[in-house]
Parts: C-alpha cells; structure tokens; sequence
C-alpha cells in the first residue's frame, strides 16, 4: 500500500539551517547535509530545503549545498528559494535533487510551471503556495506571496487546479494561518486543494504533535506533510511521528 | 567498468550517486560500442515512452539495449523497466523494446487515488511475502508477467514491480531513492 509521507522542511540561509516563525527570530540548528542524513537515517520519507533567503538577496540558489545533500542521502529531496528560471531549475535537478519547487515565482510566471514541466516532466515541478483565510475569495482562501508580504487576491483552490493544470506534479498548501503555530495542520484549506487537483498535496504549516499528522491523512486527504520545528528542536522523532501514524491507521513507511 | 545508459530520458545523478555510495566504478554514455564493451549495464529512465523510444533509435542504442539486456546483467530503472515490455498505452500507443512480453498500461481513475503515484509503496515477492517499501513515481504500470518477480498494488491494480530473468532485472520503482533497502537491491545485483 502506498505509505503516507512524513517530510521534513530545512530552511537554509547562508549555508545553516534555520528555523525561525513567520521568518523572524531564526535560530541556528545546524550543516544542512549533516541533518539531511540524520533525517534520512531516522526515517524521513523525503527532504524539502529552502533556501530561505535567495529570493530576497537575488542571488541564485546553493548548489554546491544541493549537490552535497544529493551525494550523502538515498531518499528524494526537494529544493525551492532562489529559482528564477528553466535554466535555475535545471541546475537544481542536474545537482541531484528530485523536485523543485516554485512559489511567488509561478503566480507572476505562471509559464515556469509549463515550461518545467515540459523539460524535466511533471514529477520534478512542485508548486508551493501560501494561502490565508480571506472574506475575498470564493474558497475562503487567498495567495500570498513574498514570504507572506504580499496579498495576490487569487483564490487558493483556483490557483491549485490551474498549477495542475500546468504541469505541477504535486502542491504543497501551505498556511499562513498555521505556520508556525505548532497548533496543526489547516485542515480546511488542505483538505479543499486535495478534492480539487488529481496531483498529490502536501501538508504545510502548524505541525507540533504526531497527532496532528494523524489528523491531517485521515481528515484532510494530505497525501504528505512537512514537519519541522517538532522535530528541529527535539520535542519529536521521526519515528515517534510515524508510530502515531501507524497506531492511527495511517499506511506507513515503519522500517528504513 | 558499469555503463549507464544516458539517452536523454532524465536525470542520471542521483543513479551515479547511488553507485558511487557502493564503491561502483560506472560511465555514463550515449555510444553503442560503449553499452556493448561494458561488463554491466544499466538502463535508467524518467518520462515518456514515446520520446524515450525517439531517442533511443535516433542514437543507434535500439540493439545495442537489447544485447545487453540478453546478454550481460542489466539493470533497467523506472521508464527503463516499462521500455523492455512490448508496448505502451502511453500517447496513443507506443511500440517498446519486446525484451519482454506483455503491456504496459495507464492506471484507471479510481477516486482517492491520485495519479501519478508518488511515494514509498510495498512490495511483495512470491507468495505475498513481502520485501520492504520502494519509492515509485510513475502514471503508467507493467501488467503482471511469469518473470515478476516482486509485485505492488495501486489504484485497485496489482502490477509488476521488478522482473528478474537471470541477470537481467528491471524495477519500476527507484532503487537508488528507496533507502537501505534500494542500495541492498543494487547491491545485490552488482554482485550477480
């Protein structure tokens, strides 16, 4: 049976791993290679990095950091922050990662999608959006983009099935509202994108106990979840997580 | 010296990687005579068929492939796997390899099942037994054959997962992105 997915998320700036809530307050955690083969070895199904600050400073993304983690790690990682063009995502891939993943970029250039999708097929193209709760659009969710700065006014599940539609082979709904909260997962937002795309959605945002894994597979139809400061600062292990999952009913990956 | 098959049907790194963890000296080439001088030879592969067969024959590799194949261990991964079977629902309908017989198909919509599949699935040898969690990322499956050796199931569908004739396997997941149990699987064919 195909398992649900447990993901951790490394924010990268310059060269460290990160984690701050709603990009403020960043602590240090540590060498991004050295923690993708701690995840790896402890059970994660997939690694997501960002490159938190590429975007903002103009600068293209780390690819020596990409080519590292792809020469120490056998699971799939995914790389997002910084990419700017076909020509940028190409070098992610060629460097080793499996996906790359595109946010703000997409909603001015909705054409990266496509243009992605048709040089390095659909599976490597992963869309990231951040929507919020909004009285503005039909679902009740609005994009926004810029590491939340910026309101777009596009409804969140019409901006998921035309990513879709593109070529994303896979979206990752992240919640404002639930970043970083650690209070779980935005069910409602999560649970909408996932009836309405044929791709697999990824869970994002607000993850603080196993439980709320739990909840977000068998309520909200997440085919994946990001984790991360449950399991940066200790509170949690990969493999607590994925007991959870699996006393819950969850189909889980249990030996690595 | 191992030969990876680049015929411009994706990415080869993480494959090159997955090797070079297990000590394995391998090249990457596109040239026939190399395919043919090389002692192992694996045949990789992420797309679509139709485009994967364009080139294959575009860069003379069609006899080269199957040589191999038939004659020296050899590995085919993911599109490289569905390439050896006959034929493909893919685009309309796409002519394969024939190295072994039967089809490869779309999976059928079925609620709750996005396609394509993506992630870590199950795998069962003979008699259910079963084998450990693959990563697969595919939208097209193999039918079952009598050379399946592990199989997994997916949208109501039990298809083939690897086929083993000889030295000759091919798996529809990711060995070298399925852990410890994927470098295990590679491990074990570079020793056959």
């Amino acid at each position: 049976m195909l398992t649900k997915r447990v993901i951790p998320c490394l924010d990268v700036r310059a060269g460290r791993v990160t984690k701050g809530v709603k990009f403020k307050n960043n602590v240090d955690l540590g060498d991004p290679v050295e923690m993708a083969v701690r995840y790896s070895d402890g059970g994660a199904d997939e690694l997501v990095f960002y490159d938190i600050t590429a975007s903002a400073e103009r600068r293209p993304i780390d690819i020596g950091m990409v080519g590292a983690v792809a020469k120490a790690i056998r699971i799939p990682f995914a790389v997002g922050g910084g990419i700017s063009s076909v020509a940028d995502m190409e070098r992610v891939i060629l460097a080793g990662a499996e996906k790359v993943s595109v946010n703000s970029l997409a909603v001015r250039n909705p054409g990266i999608i496509a243009g992605g999708a048709k040089a390095f097929g659909a599976q490597c193209v992963v869309l990231g959006m951040d929507p919020v709760r909004s009285g503005k659009t039909p679902s009740g969710y609005e994009i926004t983009t810029r590491g939340f700065r910026e309101f777009t006014g596009i409804d969140a599940v019409e901006w998921a099935k035309r990513a879709a539609d593109l070529g994303a082979g896979e979206i990752v709904v992240n919640s404002v509202d639930a970043d970083g909260t650690r209070e779980g997962f935005e069910l409602d937002v999560t649970r909408l994108v996932a009836e309405a795309v044929g791709v697999p959605v990824v869970a994002s945002g607000g993850a603080g106990r196993p439980g709320h894994l739990v909840t977000v597979f068998r309520e909200a139809k997440a085919d994946a979840a990001i984790v991360a400061g449950m399991v940066h600062f200790g509170d949690y292990t990969i493999a607590d997580i994925k007991e959870a999952m699996r006393a819950g009913g969850v189909p889980t990956r249990m030996s690595w | 010296m191992t030969a990876i098959i680049d015929y411009r049907a994706g990415n080869l790194t993480s494959v090159r990687n997955a090797f070079a963890a297990l000590g394995a000296e391998t090249v990457v080439t596109g040239d026939p005579a190399a395919v043919a001088a090389a002692d192992r030879v694996v045949f990789p592969g992420v797309g679509a068929a139709k485009s994967a067969m364009e080139n294959l024959r575009a860069l003379g590799l069609v006899e080269a492939v199957k040589a191999a194949a038939a004659a020296k261990p050899f590995l085919g991964i993911c599109l490289g796997m569905q390439i050896l079977f006959e034929h493909s629902e893919e685009d309309g309908g796409v002519d394969l390899l024939g190295v072994v017989k039967g089809r490869v198909r779309r999976f059928p919509d079925v609620p709750g099942f996005k396609v394509p599949e993506i992630g870590w699935n199950g795998v069962e040898g003979a008699g259910g037994a079963g084998i450990g969690e693959f990563y697969f990322v595919h939208s097209y499956y193999a039918e079952i054959v009598p050379e399946t050796a592990f199989s997994t199931e997916y949208a109501g569908v039990r298809f083939t997962a690897m086929v083993k004739r000889g030295s000759m396997w091919a798996c529809q997941f990711h060995p070298e992105k399925s852990g410890r149990v994927g470098l295990k699987l590679l491990k074990e064919w570079m020793s056959c």
